[in-house]
């Protein structure tokens, strides 16, 4: 397969499965249950993301108190739950992933 | 006489495209150093210039583009190779059917445009928004705003990488920025038992099934997470 049919065939799978519920609702009756499911869509998958982010690091898992990316992510939570603000999740979150990573390499 | 505080703000379509763009814009953070390392790897791998930049209009996926820059590196072939990105890309099936009602009224040349623009980050702010009770007239203009800032910076932050050889140092950690959005998004999200559940659920599975094929343990964390928070919301 060349290249280019590569592209171009994993672009078309790609944009048919973004394309398909939008284009599709509405022709077919949705069951009651998958309607229901589809509230939890955002917080379900962008949380099965992010998760993993804070615990693995080069691919292993670190579940313990030096590993800075979870100790930065817990204080994000933390701030994102109080403030529920993107810019001061985000600022508060890189620094203190910063200085802690800074205090773990004086150890 | 006496007004309630009712939101009386009138949205227009330039109104919604803005907050779009604005919503998106810490987003960039994370993504600009992402599509920098994408374009050097993908140079890496051998893809020539023009087709690791055609990745990024034609597939417009960025971690199927990495797993799909490494395996042509490695020599798999053409069909197994979309074979990869079309399984880890399965999980915007879930942001197609779930963004579907809101964009089920307009013409049809705005679900076909829509749909390309359809990632993780724009998907992200947008359903926020539609799930926000305001005016919902104009949302897809928001939903346009933010997909077009976020396809503009991924095609000239992937150029940065591929013909300028431009990175960030991995020391900086600016990875980190794309969890830290998803978290800034996704805690102030969380209403209800129901909701904490189904996050919690697919945290907790996505971590243990971490090291599935092809990102499938994303996919089934979050139909994990999605079933929990029904059974949760079915009790209460």
């Amino acid at each position: 397969m060349s290249t280019w049919l590569m592209i171009i065939s994993a672009g078309l799978l790609t944009y048919a499965t973004r394309l398909s519920s939008i284009l599709l609702y509405g022709r077919f009756v949705m069951p009651v249950q998958v309607e229901r499911a589809l509230r939890f869509v955002p917080v379900a998958v962008l949380t099965a993301i992010f998760f993993p982010d804070l615990l693995f690091l080069q691919g292993e898992l670190m579940l313990s108190f030096s590993n800075p990316r979870l100790l930065a992510g817990l204080l994000a939570m933390f701030v994102a739950w109080r403030t529920k603000n993107v810019i001061y999740t985000i600022l508060i979150g890189m620094f203190s992933l910063w200085i802690i990573q800074y205090i773990l390499t004086l150890f | 006489m006496q007004t309630n505080h009712i939101d009386t703000q009138i949205n227009t379509p330039q109104s919604e495209f803005f907050s779009g763009v604005k919503a998106e814009i810490p987003l960039l953070i994370g993504v600009i150093p992402f599509g920098m390392i994408y374009g050097i790897l993908a140079i890496a791998a051998g893809l020539p210039p023009s087709a690791a930049q055609a990745m990024s209009f034609i597939i417009f996926a960025g971690s199927s583009q990495f797993v799909s820059a490494q395996l042509y590196g490695l020599n798999v072939p053409g069909i197994i190779n979309v074979f990869t990105v079309g399984v880890i890309n399965l999980r915007h099936a879930l942001y197609s059917a779930s963004m579907a009602p809101y964009l089920q009224k307009l013409p049809i040349r705005w679900k076909l445009f829509l749909a390309y623009l359809l990632t993780d980050e724009a998907y992200a702010v947008s359903i926020v928004h539609y799930q926000e009770d305001s005016d919902q007239r104009y949302k897809y203009w928001f939903f346009f705003g933010a997909g077009l800032t976020l396809w503009t910076t991924w095609q000239l932050s992937t150029a940065a990488g591929i013909f300028l050889g431009t990175s960030i140092p991995t020391s900086w950690s600016l990875d980190f920025t794309l969890a830290l959005i998803f978290i800034a998004i996704v805690i102030p999200s969380i209403k209800d038992k129901a909701s904490l559940a189904a996050a919690l659920a697919a945290g907790v599975a996505a971590v243990i099934l971490f090291n599935f094929p092809l990102k499938t343990g994303l996919l089934l964390a979050s139909l994990v997470g999605i079933t929990v928070g029904m059974v949760i919301e079915a009790r209460s």
